[in-house]
């Protein structure tokens, strides 16, 4: 199975990959890692005229200790972030939900950005940058610009990025001292979460990100506000289905989805030591 | 549009459609039908090769994002005189594949995940191979092989 037919353009600068989607507008997609757009366009769900490669963008692969924050380049690969021992000791949760996509292969091509810029509601990293109150740097024609995580996700597969604009660095708050945890539930290794969450708490910061509850990935701003409110884990996890729109398909039911939010999210909870 | 990729230390040179998949190109251009696609879908893992050292799924990368990259397949690792790499050696030792369609991603995985840790436990390698399937479910003796060339590469 082949995709239909596009135009390949190579870029070696973010300048010029900005400059070939600022030419060719929403006929232009970029492409990273690859797994999600490539069998996407195998299926014809989406058909660019032009594919712009960035993966030579070395410019973009990287985490950096910033001093309060960690910048990770765009598309640093889920494989480095991972194993990244600074990462591991600031932002547990990003490396354990980037170590629960899909397999080592997918892994060693799949890049932080990509996983962002997608919008998947099913995705596991969004839900971790979710719940570390990221910031992201987008550049476009216009120059760069902060985009709060809270901001980013507009709607199923649709984020506030502009035609022009990709994805730079993420940069997510230091919290050494935080407990985290991650769950997902799926049926097979390697399938996406039926259900995810990412938790962190520490005594300043409490967040909770949610894998595959809305059209898009989703903060529970109710379990947030019930823990900083005192509620223990038990009575927090109760809320983890509030605001939420859970999807019905071929997985699960709506009201299956929500009584699995609750029950991760009262063992995250309980992991992170709630 | 032109791309010239280095298989298993022979460099290539073809004319293809940008649509091509990486794939596509190892088997009908540069001829290597070792690699097998099974699910096309980056699911199965029958497709995996190294790129640039690393274990990749050859059905969701297009040729033209490795033009002037290395990529290795399973015809590129006994050595010439037919001696079996460790790992081939041990899938062979160990019985660790009845129909054979799932081996040379299952062999290329598993060098891969040797690479980046010589030191596996059982549990590693059963997480390590997830992204690979074995439809006759032969898995018991695939990680009993893996594990044994695991000890060879120490």
């Amino acid at each position: 199975m082949i995709p239909a037919p596009f135009d390949f353009i190579q870029v070696d600068s973010v300048d010029e990959a900005i400059a070939a989607i600022s030419e060719h507008g929403d006929e232009a997609k970029l492409i990273a890692g690859g797994h999600s757009l490539l069998p996407l366009m195998k299926f014809r769900l989406a058909t660019p005229t032009y594919v712009v490669d960035i993966n030579r963008l070395d410019e973009l692969k990287y985490v950096h200790d910033a001093g309060d924050y960690l910048a990770i380049g765009a598309l640093t690969r889920h494989c480095e972030i991972e194993k990244n021992e600074i990462v591991k000791t600031n932002a547990g949760v990003l490396a354990l939900a980037t170590h629960s996509v899909g397999d080592p292969q997918v892994r060693h091509r799949g890049t932080i950005g990509g996983a962002i810029a997608h919008g998947d509601p099913a995705s596991d990293i969004p839900s971790a940058l979710l719940a570390l109150k990221a910031t992201l740097i987008a550049k476009g024609s216009e120059g760069e610009r902060e985009i709060s995580i809270d901001d980013f996700f507009t709607g199923f597969l649709e984020t506030d990025l502009a035609e022009d604009e990709m994805l730079k660095e993420i940069r997510i708050p230091k919290l050494p001292n935080a407990k985290w945890s991650f769950q997902k539930f799926n049926r097979r290794a390697q399938d996406w979460a039926i259900v995810g969450a990412s938790i962190i708490c520490d005594d300043s910061h409490v967040g909770v990100g949610l894998v595959n509850m809305h059209s898009m990935p989703f903060r529970s701003e109710a379990v947030e506000a019930a823990l900083s409110n005192g509620a223990n884990a038990e009575e927090a996890a109760e809320l983890a289905a509030e605001n939420t729109e859970a999807p019905t398909d071929l997985n699960a039911s709506k009201g299956y989805r929500e009584h699995l939010a609750r029950v991760l999210v009262r063992r995250g909870l309980q992991e992170a030591g709630r | 549009m032109e791309v010239n990729i280095k298989i298993n230390s022979v460099t290539h040179s073809h004319e293809v459609e940008p649509r091509m998949l990486l794939v596509q190109y190892i088997r009908e251009l540069a001829g290597l039908t070792g690699t097998n696609i099974g699910c096309d879908t980056s699911s199965c893992g029958a497709c995996t090769v190294h790129l640039n050292g690393e274990s990749v799924k050859s059905c969701t990368v297009l040729a033209a994002q490795v033009d002037g990259m290395n990529v290795e397949t399973i015809e590129g690792l006994a050595e010439g005189d037919g001696t079996l790499h460790p790992m081939q050696q041990a899938f062979h030792e160990c019985h660790a594949l009845q129909c054979g369609y799932c081996t040379p991603g299952m062999v290329m995985a598993s060098v891969s995940l040797i690479d980046e840790n010589p030191s596996l436990t059982e549990k590693e390698v059963r997480e390590g191979l997830e992204g690979n399937l074995c439809r006759c479910t032969g898995y018991h003796n695939i990680v009993k092989a893996v594990l044994q060339a695991s000890e060879v590469a120490k």
